[in-house]
């Protein structure tokens, strides 16, 4: 179901960056939060840095893939749902959603809204678009969360209604509208040199790997955004970004580290807006085979882990220590599960019990801290008394490659309904079933889950299966970071949310002084 | 001389050539495709099988590497395997701001780090010949890095004269400020090891038999030195001048990156991470044709500044 990808540009020049936010650090000491504004004000552009993908990146919104892409697809284009700060589906284009009682036929109302040339959204577009995405010989990155609809059967009721016919009850089908990728655009629309969407910007300049730039849509569904435009400039290294805000050259940077926002709190020259929750960290175990195909082991992992120094010293602190689940703060998250506490001797004897020796951490420079993380684990586990490698692989293939190959890996994961998760991960048919969990059991318990309408009832199952993968899942949740936003003062409406959001990169919300 | 020239470009294409296979050995070599590559964490196999045959990437490699060549002989660069772009104008989008800053920088390079080395050999020994050979040593013995960083600390953040990025900017001509902290950190080196070869040059240009003469001739010292010494002193100086040109026509990629000019370095970095192999053989390619044709300007131009010099076979 839902992607929420976290793909994020390597640092070319660790040490080049590191010591550009050092020094950077020692010259502009400080930071201030966003003052509650008292009127929001009309007008002005928008400059926002996003790391980008060079002369490949591309406009059409179905082939999204990093931030940069997400953030102008958004600013062009509706989906019919989009998910809120908590995972929640919120209708957008949709206006309302109705499933009949077998959550097999859901009846989406489309609310009144235009696209930049002047033309109603009207089904036929939602249809189009989820067949364009759908098709097979093509390798759009929403294809799969739109699986589970049969859109041959599915129809345009009239103009404003779409009549989703699916394969197989789903009760949380509402993500799939909000997925990764899932925008509408016109029916025929095949060429996006210059995209006509139904977003709050119309489209004006586009140069791959430098800049884009869009106008106010006056005629937005959402009321017309108060900035009269925003431009979107690609700065691939963090510390550049750093840079051009503190230069004044952007007002928003995204993505910025944990280093940075610590050596920039209490600068008055730059706000920070910081989302919790947004980007689980972590280790992913492979339970089909030694040495973590005995559960044994996992829950001795689970018990020596040392999560506040982890978050402590990856994060510099600004992140949340994790309980072995995903999603803390999400809809349905099991928050009534006690936090797991460090019991070195447990996991000492555990270890002894079931015989480990060495284990081998694959690792690579796939986000920030992800190397970090995995030396300071391995002095955890080397405390407990087993011998640790740490295996280093290239970046590029790393996902492809741990998949398959390993025992450990290092792991983390965006911002995704937890439904997503499991069905993107957990499911003995899950395409990135990283800890190879295969039980029957489970995959009947999640299907069962999403043939429940009640929501008492689907909460319940929602804590059962977390309550299993807590205590014997394969995934070491061991925290979660902050997702970091910088604007320079005056700069308002920038609002706490994950990565890929509603709420994230809004900019149509967003006003400045 | 013509002779030599047309059989070394005669060479230079096959070397031009065997350094774009090289380049698609090596990425091969790396772990990964680009299909793996732009499915990223979301590594679903069946995912990355369409993408591959979307690319042709199920194609054997010396299928690929064999068309790629035909295409090359009719001047087809091909298209990126990721965005469909056709690789001419990847490279031509990069090359616009690398060629920039190597013109500017040699612009400046030349006259400063050759008069600096004239300076300092005509008072040798003296205060303005130490001052400059400190000066030159320590700023060589700076990494580019550490040094684009300190300048963007301290004149883009700290004293807010200079933008601190090119961030955003449709053309680094449009606005020259932002080649300002690129174009220092770019001459620091070169302007050293330059100007330090001219000197050792020129000091013994000037000691030699035959400027001695040309002083007992009664020639002015003026022209002692800008006629008769400097040509036999920049002789040595060529070879370094030529690879600097070959570096900055690289693309310097810390000065990119910290600069944020998305120049050949740049498109390269892009290219390997997303194991987009056409581009980077055109790149290659590209790499290839400009360091073949420094090269045998550098040999040329020092023919002519020395001709009793033997040219290098």
């Amino acid at each position: 179901m839902q992607n929420a990808p976290f793909v994020r540009r390597r640092t070319i020049l660790g040490a080049a960056s590191l010591a550009a936010s050092v020094t950077g650090a020692a010259l502009v000491a400080g930071c201030g939060a966003d003052e509650p504004s008292t009127e929001a004000k009309t007008g002005g552009t928008l400059r926002a840095a996003f790391a980008g993908s060079g002369a490949d990146e591309v406009l059409d919104p179905h082939r999204v893939n990093l931030f940069a892409d997400a953030a102008r697809a958004k600013a062009m284009f509706d989906k019919l749902a989009d998910l809120g700060t908590d995972m929640a589906a919120v209708p957008r284009l949709a206006e309302s959603w109705e499933a009949d009682p077998d959550l097999t036929v859901w009846t989406v109302k489309l609310r009144k809204a235009t696209f930049h040339d002047g033309g109603p959204v009207r089904a036929a577009d939602v249809l189009y678009s989820y067949r364009r995405i759908a098709d097979p010989e093509e390798t759009f990155r929403a294809r799969s969360d739109l699986a589970p609809i049969d859109l041959e059967a599915s129809r345009a009721v009239d103009d404003t209604t779409v009549e989703f016919v699916l394969n197989y009850p789903l009760a949380e089908f509402p993500n799939a509208l909000a997925a990764f990728g899932a925008y509408i655009v016109p029916e025929g629309a095949e060429d996006f040199t210059s995209p006509i969407g139904s977003g709050p910007f119309t489209f004006a300049s586009f140069e791959p790997g430098r800049e884009f730039t869009a106008e106010r849509f006056a005629d937005y569904w959402d009321g017309p955004a108060l900035l009269d435009r925003v431009q979107i400039v690609v700065a691939d290294e963090e510390s550049a970004r750093v840079n051009a805000l503190l230069g004044g050259q952007v007002e928003y940077a995204h993505d910025l580290s944990a280093t940075t926002a610590r050596a920039n709190e209490g600068n008055d020259a730059v706000g920070l807006v910081a989302s919790p929750g947004s980007n689980m960290l972590g280790f992913a175990m492979k339970t089909d085979r030694a040495p973590f195909d005995d559960v044994r082991v996992r829950q001795a992992m689970f018990l020596l882990a040392d999560r506040a120094e982890l978050v402590e010293s990856v994060l510099s602190g600004r992140g949340q220590i994790g309980n072995d689940l995903f999603g803390l703060g999400f809809e349905h998250y099991a928050d009534a599960i006690p936090q797991r506490e460090k019991d070195l001797e447990a996991a000492k004897a555990l270890f002894a019990e079931a015989g480990v020796e060495t284990i081998t951490i694959d690792t690579a420079d796939v986000g920030s801290g992800l190397v970090e993380a995995a030396q300071i684990f391995a002095e955890q586990i080397r405390a407990a008394g087993v011998a640790v490698e740490l295996n280093e692989r290239n970046a590029d293939a790393y996902w492809s490659e741990v998949l398959t190959e390993g025992q450990i890996a290092s792991y983390r994961s965006g911002a995704m309904p937890i439904a997503s998760h499991i069905s993107q991960r957990l499911l003995t048919d899950s395409p990135t079933n990283l800890t190879q969990w295969h039980h029957a059991d489970f995959d009947e318990q999640y299907l069962q889950l999403q043939s429940t309408a009640d929501d008492a009832d689907r909460q319940a199952l929602y804590d059962a299966i977390q309550q299993r993968l807590h205590d014997e899942g394969g995934y070491l949740v061991w925290g979660f970071a902050d997702w970091i936003i910088g604007t320079l003062p005056g700069v308002h409406g920038v609002e706490q949310a994950p990565a890929n959001t509603l709420e994230w990169a809004r900019f149509d919300k967003v006003w400045m002084d | 001389m013509l002779a030599y020239a047309a059989r070394r470009t005669g060479l230079g294409f096959v070397q031009v050539l065997a350094v774009a296979v090289l380049a698609f050995a090596l990425v091969e070599l790396l772990p990964g495709d680009a299909a793996v590559a732009l499915a990223g964490d979301q590594p679903d196999p069946a995912a990355i099988e369409r993408i591959r045959e979307r690319m042709h990437l199920d194609q054997p490699a010396l299928v690929r590497l064999a068309d790629w060549i035909g295409g090359l002989v009719t001047g087809d660069l091909g298209a990126s395997l990721v965005s469909g772009r056709p690789v001419a104008d990847i490279l031509g989008a990069a090359l616009q701001p690398t060629l920039v800053l190597a013109v500017s920088t040699l612009v400046l390079l030349l006259p400063l780090s050759i008069g600096l080395g004239v300076a300092a050999a005509r008072r040798r020994g003296r205060w303005p010949d130490r001052l400059i050979t400190t000066a030159t040593v320590g700023l060589y013995s700076v990494p580019e890095f550490a040094l684009a960083v300190l300048l963007v600390s301290v004149f883009a953040i700290g004293l807010a004269w200079l933008p601190p990025t090119a961030v955003g900017v449709p053309s680094l001509l449009a606005e020259p400020l932002v080649l300002v902290l690129p174009l220092a950190v770019l001459l620091a080196r070169p302007i050293c090891s330059i100007a330090r070869l001219v000197r050792a040059g020129m000091i013994e240009a000037l000691g030699s038999e035959y400027v001695a003469h040309v002083r007992r001739a009664g020639v002015a010292e003026r022209r002692v030195v800008f006629a008769h010494a400097l040509p036999n002193a920049l002789t040595p100086a060529t070879a370094q001048i030529a690879r600097t040109v070959d570096w900055l026509l690289g693309g310097v990629i810390v000065v990119e990156s910290v600069f944020v000019i998305p120049g050949l370095g740049t498109a390269l970095v892009d290219a390997v991470n997303a194991r987009d192999l056409p581009v980077v053989q055109g790149i290659a390619v590209v790499f290839g044709v400009t360091t073949v044709a420094v090269n045998l300007l550098a040999d040329l131009v020092a023919f002519r500044l020395a001709p009793r010099m033997e040219v290098a076979r």
